[in-house]
């Protein structure tokens, strides 16, 4: 069936089986490779992304037909014209990833936790990045970088 | 890991769902936030030929507070609850602690609480906690629309009263009352994983101090959550006081019927529904200020 | 001519925390691994696997799968068969393994067939209408029974029997009479559980047979391409030279990306027959259940020791359980590894440890999970054994290995078991762990809470590991030997490129080799281009693993850039129009003796190198291939501090406090990420992980909902820090740290579980440490 998405702001039409799931719809009818299949059981989060720019979802546990109408953000579209998100910045300033696999759920967990909890304790970022595996850094970094994503973050509403 | 291949529909409108219900019958499944239904689609354990998709039904996703109780839409998501105004007043400390435990903090974020109750998984956590808060669920189907209190809900493991054609449309939640506070606790190995052991309490004390009434439920302690009636009789007109919480954990203790797996032994299970009756109703009575009497 | 650009005492890249070049592309979402290559007309493969754990095949039908639309092959082992490639080598060269099931099927989940077809949807509504008859056989699942041999796992052998071989080293008599004369000896059964390393991203391929040019290009998720292609070549007969092996981005290794899976072997079989590109893409279910497991190791740990506490002698006798092939990718002299290192930190005058491996209805594997090739099973043993002496001699954990270890003066240490340990200071690694994690006030704060019946524990491992395979008198893989290679080649402009035999999966090696060559040759690490992983281009090694890396392609990139270095001082002595035994290499650029004015930088003279070589050869590049002289020897002191409770048996780590001394370090900040992450497996590992199969042969943890990985709210948050003996016959002084971790913490949170446990009566339970294993314990302890 046909389907309307937006993802990373652009608006794409395509036509899929109801049973194709939003992880693949991303990755190989978008070409969007970016997001990451971990698992079987919905249980590594390597897959998430921000349905309607602030809900993480698995999205190896939506059908992409569940997607119509609404709009996804994937770790494409998260660098704004040439500058880095916040939460890209502190990934790599605070070594919060190794190979890679699980940084593009972990971070949309991460932005999505944020923008509900802008001031987090370390407690509440751990419980908070919960539904997301990692195998290589022992979470310490993770952390850290999302410490840092906040503050950054943190510095327009100040402002404001 | 890929779902046998099914038809949709992307229902806009509560009547047009039960149409396509009423269409398919036992074919037909609801897809809400799909978060169990869709992994067991993906290991073919479920093989509908159609999925009803309600998450467009702006009608269904609501939480209010209404008539003396809370009560949420068919597509109210746990996290939504979670952050709402309502558990974040206070006064509904049991469903906040259940919002903070169930799944993961993303799972939740699809996730519906009407969905887990009719999914029904023995180790689920909606459904203890829904017990313990004496709440209610409305279903519809072709016969009309029922009120079916929680003790009447759930049948069997990952059944209920929800027949073919029929949709349960809202959850219904009793505010709690003056000197009224629960708690819920749950053991898992990890989070994310299913309940070693469940215990959701609700304590409503009288004027004079004593337990007026109490609700005991399980989780992860049969085929199905259940009322621990036993402990929530030792309870009742009880002074709070270490005695009395013993006296209910030694029932929930010889209610729980647990299933001995990779979790545990049966014996393991059985200690920890105690031992989490024991600690939940200590928590729900040092929410209320009460400070137990520790008889030595 | 011009002065130096750099200052005189600036480290310029060796030791420095450099933010990780690969990141940029990650953080991005524009890695690339397995899952994302997409080549024109690509079709999918899906494997079927058994539902039984020993069966006899009787029948497979095709038919139904065939008539899915999509569906274009079924390929059973007969297919397979007449390509010669029903059995392959395994890398552990005693044995062969199946690629699809021949005849019988030996494990729950065992390949039998695969299934390729124009859409991966279509592949598994085709396997899914594979039909297979099966005959049930009784399974064998513990080794013990196996050793009965009443239940023959392999009538493809020759030998009918489950045993497989036997390992031994040391010397037996002495080692008996001496724990025969020792006053105190403790004898405990220790057992490593099997378990699997689980990195996120599961293994795949994408096989491309050109039919036109003959070459066969094999995108797989690989540690090691070379020996991959090398053993490529030797199965299916295409010559190397038209085999490519492209290892691109991988999501995490551990062991688990190192031996050769049916997945690979089915998807090049077909597409040299189907003549379109063929992707491979393993499910977590099949990662678990199929893909090389680690540990399984019984051990019997003996120490002698004299009544204050001296050790006098170590006998290990371990039963191995390998499944159903001996598929552990160990060196041909060392079917167990590096196990010998079961000694550990200890000055052990004597020592004997000997082995026997089984087959069991199990899924092969057993050297995987940050294991060293099994120096996690003997480090177990010996830092569990110690403590458990510590027990019965009623003398403190930490005190005991004081007085046992090896000291600093005796290095380099021939140990009993045959290595030749390089470097350490024991002692003060373990006396600064002890000191910054205030031990005395735990020890005091113990004893309060114990009167008031809580369970608090204090675990200490000082674990040595041995790594960097290795020198080729000794180590080789399938008759390969274990040499590492670099090739730098510097550009005009000043930067240059680098590639390497190894293949990092996570461990920053772009960042890491460049800093390497960065400090060598005074280059701007932020120009050396790293690559690894593509057979046609980079230069022959045996892979990424077991801590190999650093010691030994480290040594050869130190070793390439300083024949680079060598010969721009020719180029540069042409430049300064001095001889060349007047240049001199100071403060990263080239001077002549006694005139610091005159002096080029190499920047300078990489564009000299090809602009003005005079009677020199031109360019500037370099290849090094380095056989080390001996393993390296990184160690730790690491310590635990845990809460028990008493009523649920759930174990809260309050801290962890790991020093490492891995030598010379590269990049801090990579080593210490490597830490965290090896000890929040080894925390999985301790509490919460194990593949274990029911009577009946089932595999009782196909999946994430119970292989159990901790979230981020269960691990522990780590405390680091490090002391530094730099390895003696290492070019940098490297030793490795990568598998450190995971070796050395198991140890440390039992033994604090174990301590905690202690005034109950309670001395030894084994891993995963759940909540129902420890409360049960507990219960048990109360009724005697």
């Amino acid at each position: 069936m046909k389907i309307s998405v937006t993802v990373n702001g652009t608006p794409y039409e395509r036509d899929v089986e109801p049973r194709t799931l939003l992880a693949y719809f991303l990755r190989e009818t978008l070409g969007l490779t970016g997001t990451h299949v971990g698992c079987d059981t919905s249980s590594c989060g390597c897959c998430v992304v921000l349905l309607d720019g602030d809900r993480a979802v698995k999205s190896c546990t939506m059908f992409a037909v569940m997607a119509d109408g609404h709009a996804i953000t994937t770790i494409e579209g998260l660098k704004s014209g040439g500058t880095l998100h916040p939460m890209q910045q502190a990934f790599s300033d605070q070594h919060g990833l190794q190979c890679g696999y699980c940084t593009p759920g972990m971070m949309a967990t991460a932005i999505a936790f944020l923008k509900h909890n802008p001031n987090p304790t370390e407690a509440e970022i751990r419980d908070g990045l919960s539904g997301n595996l990692c195998r290589c850094t022992g979470y310490n970094n993770i952390v850290k970088a999302v410490q840092q994503a906040a503050a950054a973050m943190a510095e327009p509403a100040a402002a404001s | 890991m890929f779902p046998a291949a099914f038809e949709y529909v992307a229902a806009r409108a509560t009547d047009e769902a039960f149409a396509a219900l009423a269409e398919h019958g036992s074919d037909a499944r609801v897809l809400a936030g799909g978060q169990s239904l869709i992994p067991a689609m993906r290991f073919r354990l479920a093989r509908p030929s159609v999925l009803v998709d309600i998450n467009r039904i702006a009608e269904l996703d609501y939480i209010d507070e209404r008539d003396g109780e809370l009560r949420l839409g068919a597509c109210a998501r746990d996290h939504a609850l979670e952050t709402s105004s309502f558990l974040r007043s206070g006064r509904y400390p049991l469903l906040a602690d259940v919002c903070a435990v169930v799944a993961d903090p993303v799972v939740r974020q699809m996730g519906t609480v009407v969905g887990s109750l009719c999914h029904n998984d023995p180790a689920g956590d909606w459904t203890v906690a829904a017990l313990a808060a004496r709440a209610s669920v409305v279903v519809r189907g072709s016969g009309g629309t029922r009120v079916v209190p929680m003790d009447d809900f759930l049948v069997d493991s990952y059944t209920t009263v929800v027949d073919e054609g029929e949709m349960a449309l809202e959850v219904r939640f009793p505010t709690p009352p003056a000197r009224t506070a629960g708690a819920y606790l749950k053991i898992e190995r990890k989070v994310g994983d299913y309940a070693t052991a469940s215990a959701a309490v609700r304590v409503t004390l009288g004027e004079d101090g004593t337990i007026a009434t109490a609700s005991v439920a399980l989780g992860a302690a049969g085929p199905k959550a259940f009322r621990v009636t036993g402990a929530e009789q030792a309870l009742a007109g009880a002074r709070p006081s270490a005695a009395a919480l013993a006296a209910a954990a030694d029932a929930a203790r010889s209610a729980a019927d647990p299933m001995a797996d990779t979790r545990g032994t049966v014996a393991f299970k059985k200690q920890m529904s105690a031992v989490l009756v024991e600690r939940a109703l200590r928590k729900a009575l040092e929410r209320l200020g009460q400070k137990m009497e520790n008889v030595a | 001519m011009s002065t130096t650009e750099a200052t005189p005492d600036t480290r310029h890249a060796m030791g420095l925390p450099m933010k990780r070049k690969e990141d940029a592309r990650f953080i991005a979402g524009k890695g690339r691994y397995i899952d994302d290559i997409v080549l024109p007309n690509m079709h999918y493969l899906a494997i079927v696997h058994s539902t039984y754990p020993h069966a006899r095949i009787v029948s497979i039908d095709k038919s139904a799968a065939l008539a899915v639309p999509g569906v274009k092959a079924v390929i059973t082992a007969e297919d397979l068969a007449g390509a010669g490639l029903a059995w392959i080598p395994t890398f552990h060269g005693y044995d062969k393994q199946m690629v699809l099931a021949v005849g019988k099927v030996l494990y729950q989940y065992q390949e039998v067939a695969a299934v390729i077809a124009t859409s991966r949807e279509a592949a598994a509504d085709g396997a899914e209408l594979v039909e297979i008859e099966y005959e049930p056989l009784d399974p064998v699942v513990s080794p013990f029974d196996a050793k009965t041999d009443k239940v023959l796992v392999r009538e493809d052998r020759e030998n009918k029997t489950n045993h497989i071989y036997h390992w031994e080293v040391g010397d037996r008599a002495a080692t008996d009479a001496a724990l025969a004369a020792s006053p105190v000896t403790i004898d405990e059964r220790v057992y490593f559980q099997r378990c699997h390393p689980a990195p996120l991203e599961p293994c795949g391929s994408v096989a491309d047979m050109n039919a036109a040019t003959g070459t066969l290009t094999l995108y797989m998720t690989s540690q090691a391409p070379h020996a991959h292609r090398t053993v490529v070549s030797l199965v299916t007969g295409i010559p190397e030279d038209k085999i490519h092996v492209i290892s691109p981005d991988i999501g995490g290794g551990f062991g688990n990306k190192v031996p050769v899976y049916a997945g690979y072997v089915c998807s090049a079989v077909a597409s040299i027959v189907l003549g379109v590109p063929v992707k491979w893409i393993e499910t977590r279910t099949e990662n678990l259940t199929t893909t090389g497991f680690a540990r399984d190791y019984h051990m019997d740990v003996r120490i002698g020791a004299d009544k204050d506490g001296k050790v006098t002698a170590l006998k290990v006798t371990t039963t191995a359980d390998h499944g159903a092939f001996d598929a552990a990718a160990d060196p041909t002299k060392y079917p167990a590894g590096m196990f010998g290192i079961c000694t550990g930190s200890y000055d052990f005058p004597i020592a004997f440890t000997e082995l026997d491996a089984y087959f069991t209805n199990k899924a092969p594997g057993g050297v995987a999970y940050r294991c060293s090739f099994r120096v996690t099973e003997a480090s177990y043993a010996i830092e569990r054994g110690m403590d458990m002496l510590a027990r019965k001699l009623g003398m403190d954990p930490a005190e005991l290995r004081l007085k046992n270890f090896i000291k600093k003066e005796q290095f380099p240490y021939p140990s009993p078991l045959g290595f030749v340990y390089d470097s350490g200071d024991y002692h003060a690694t373990l006396h600064k762990a002890l000191d910054k994690i205030g031990y005395a006030a735990l020890r005091k704060e113990q004893a309060e809470k114990r009167a008031r019946g809580e369970l608090m524990g204090i675990g200490i491992s000082t674990f040595t590991e041995v790594v960097g395979a290795g020198p080729s008198k000794h180590f080789d893989i399938m008759g390969i030997k274990m040499f590492d290679s670099a090739e730098i080649r510097i550009h005009p402009t000043g930067s240059g490129i680098i590639r390497t035999g190894t293949k990092s999966q996570g461990q920053g090696h772009e960042t890491t080799w460049a800093q390497i060559v960065a400090e060598e040759l005074g280059l701007d690490p932020q120009n050396l281009l790293v690559e690894e992983g593509d057979t046609d281009t980079a230069p022959y090694g045996l892979g990424t693993y077991a801590s190999r890396s650093t010691p030994v392609a480290g040594a050869a990139l130190a070793m390439a850039a300083r024949r680079v270095r060598e010969k721009a001082r020719k180029i540069a002595a042409h430049v300064l129009e001095a001889p060349e035994s007047d240049v001199e290499w100071v403060d990263y650029a080239f001077r002549v003796k006694g005139i610091p004015s005159k002096s080029v930088t190499m920047k300078e003279i990489a564009f000299a190198a090809y602009t003005n070589h005079g009677p020199n050869e031109p360019g500037l590049e370099a290849t090094y291939y380095y056989d080390p002289p001996n393993l390296t020897f990184p160690y730790g002191a690491y310590i635990a501090v845990v809460d028990v409770d008493k009523e649920t048996g759930h174990t809260q780590v309050r801290r962890f406090l790991a020093i490492d001394d891995c030598g010379t370090v590269i990049n801090p900040m990579i080593v210490e990420g490597q830490i965290h992450g090896g000890l929040t497996e080894g925390f999985a590992i301790a509490f919460m992980q194990e593949i274990a199969y029911d009577d009946a042969g089932n595999n009782l943890q196909p999946n994430f909902t119970e292989y159990l990985i901790p979230t981020s709210l269960e691990a522990p948050s780590w405390e680091t820090d490090s002391t530094c003996t730099p390895s003696p016959h290492h070019p940098i002084g490297a030793k490795g740290v990568g598998e450190s971790p995971n070796v050395g913490s198991p140890a440390a949170f039992v033994n604090a579980v174990m301590d905690a446990l202690a005034p109950l009566g309670i001395t030894s339970l084994d891993m995963p440490l759940t909540r129902d294993k420890v409360w049960r314990a507990i219960q048990e302890a109360k009724r005697a």
